[in-house]
């Protein structure tokens, strides 16, 4: 008698602990949230971090034009107003196919170079992995002639690019990137080499919800047959606009593709040798 | 004997009544809710139909919940600068709302029919709460129960910033409407 009023007791204890964990309705539906958001989104602003591109591909039927502007080199002082006087310029239209592929084309002043490109985004960071995985290939054809090559035909005057970009976002404010890129020249000068390897580091840390620094490094692991040639460095301020990207930049190289900042920047950072430049960029 | 009868009847009567409360709730996890903000130059629309809802009738309570990134927009750039920097998602992935209104009867009982009740309750937005009241057309039919409604939110309530730039592209207030379809909710 005694037990089964005990029971009942510990019947009604354990009945009215229940209710009470479930009293709050919020609290019941936190334990059904289920949807969880597997891909960290929004890495970067921008396709481009300085000169190099990021994870980042269009969406379907978006369009971006960016217009880039690299000025000559600072060192040259107050006659050519830092630089200002010289200015070379790339601008290209960038359209995704999908989600995951975005086609670009571009032309640069420099050398008076196209470039056609083909990015591919198969993989994000999220629950299934730690990294967001992009490919990325180039093609760029000079189109001026250059006195130092005996010939001067569409073979000897293309290039191709290959990249892995790697990125992880570590937290809502930074974001690093990591790039192992293969650039192949058919024709080159005497001192250069046709096949040549690279490492990119990136990094963007967000100041506040609109602005960021940048900054990125190419470090070439091939080695040239002559001293002339410097690793990539560029470092930058972002600034995001509703649909506009505008970036501030300064880096030593020159050239605003990949065939050219990777392998013939010519420029020593360290000594002064930085062009100012900016990346507009509009989405439509 | 007579004790024990009366205990039996006692847990069971006690059995019973929570079964009872259980049975009171209805639950979606599929709710839908939209938002329309119009400015001068431009619309925007977005729709989130994974809105988590629980209504518990005896008490006269319910709750919303959704997550911020689950809001899918027409144009995916439009869907990144809501996330990033309007509502900062990352570090306030949800929205939620809690709210009290009085059953009657025929509504408790799950008669069918349309039942327009007063809801006062708390809205939590961008990490700030609010407080929101909104007139709820409930519909009760087969056993489930079906409400929509329309309410105001205003940006600055809720400490969304909008730059003077983009002022002509986002409105100040924005209309919410949402739609759920609440079936019995067993745990």
């Amino acid at each position: 008698m005694r037990l089964l009023r005990l029971g009942g007791f510990l019947l009604l204890c354990l009945s009215s602990l229940n209710l009470r964990a479930q009293e709050d309705l919020l609290d019941i539906l936190d334990q059904e949230q289920t949807t969880i958001d597997e891909r960290v989104a929004y890495i970067w602003k921008g396709q481009r971090l300085v000169n190099g591109h990021t994870t980042k591909t269009r969406k379907a039927r978006e369009f971006e034009f960016i217009i880039m502007h690299r000025f000559g080199e600072i060192s040259t002082g107050i006659d050519d107003l830092f630089g200002l006087d010289y200015a070379n310029i790339r601008f290209s239209f960038e359209y995704g196919i999908t989600d995951r592929i975005t086609l670009g084309i571009g032309r640069s002043s420099f050398e008076k170079t196209y470039d056609g490109f083909f990015k591919y985004n198969f993989l994000n960071q999220g629950v299934n992995s730690p990294v967001t995985l992009t490919w990325f290939s180039s093609m760029a054809v000079r189109t001026q002639d250059n006195p130092s090559f005996s010939e001067n035909d569409f073979k000897s005057k293309t290039a191709y690019t290959h990249e892995l970009l790697i990125a992880r976002k570590l937290s809502d404010r930074i974001s690093l990137l990591l790039v192992p890129a293969y650039v192949h020249r058919n024709r080159v000068l005497a001192d250069q080499k046709n096949d040549l390897f690279a490492l990119g580091f990136g990094g963007r840390a967000k100041i506040n919800k609109r602005m960021a620094i940048i900054s990125e490094y190419y470090w070439r692991l091939t080695q040239e047959e002559s001293e002339s040639y410097f690793d990539s460095f560029g470092i930058g301020l972002e600034i995001e606009t509703g649909g506009h990207v505008f970036q501030l930049t300064f880096s030593n190289s020159r050239s605003m593709i990949e065939k050219g900042f990777i392998t013939e920047t010519t420029g020593d950072f360290f000594e002064g040798d930085i062009h100012f430049g900016f990346n507009l960029s509009r989405t439509f | 004997m007579t004790k024990m009868k009366k205990i039996i009847a006692i847990c069971g009567l006690l059995f019973v009544f929570c079964s009872y409360s259980q049975a009171q709730r209805y639950f979606t996890r599929e709710g839908e809710v939209k938002f329309f903000s119009e400015a001068p130059l431009e619309n925007i629309k977005a729709t989130n139909n994974k809105v988590l809802c629980i209504i518990d009738l005896e008490k006269g309570q319910v709750a919303v919940d959704m997550l911020i990134k689950s809001f899918e927009f027409p144009k995916k750039l439009m869907q990144e600068h809501f996330n990033e920097n309007y509502m900062e998602s990352d570090r306030y992935p949800k929205a939620n709302y809690k709210g009290n209104f009085e059953v009657p009867k025929r509504l408790q009982n799950m008669e069918e029919g349309e039942y327009l009740i007063p809801v006062i309750g708390q809205i939590t937005i961008h990490g700030v709460k609010q407080k929101l009241d909104a007139p709820v057309n409930f519909i009760v039919k087969e056993g489930k129960v079906f409400t929509n409604f329309e309410f105001v939110i205003k940006v600055e309530d809720h400490k969304i910033k909008i730059p003077n730039l983009v002022v002509d592209n986002i409105a100040e207030e924005i209309l919410v409407s949402a739609s759920f379809q609440l079936e019995s909710y067993k745990n």
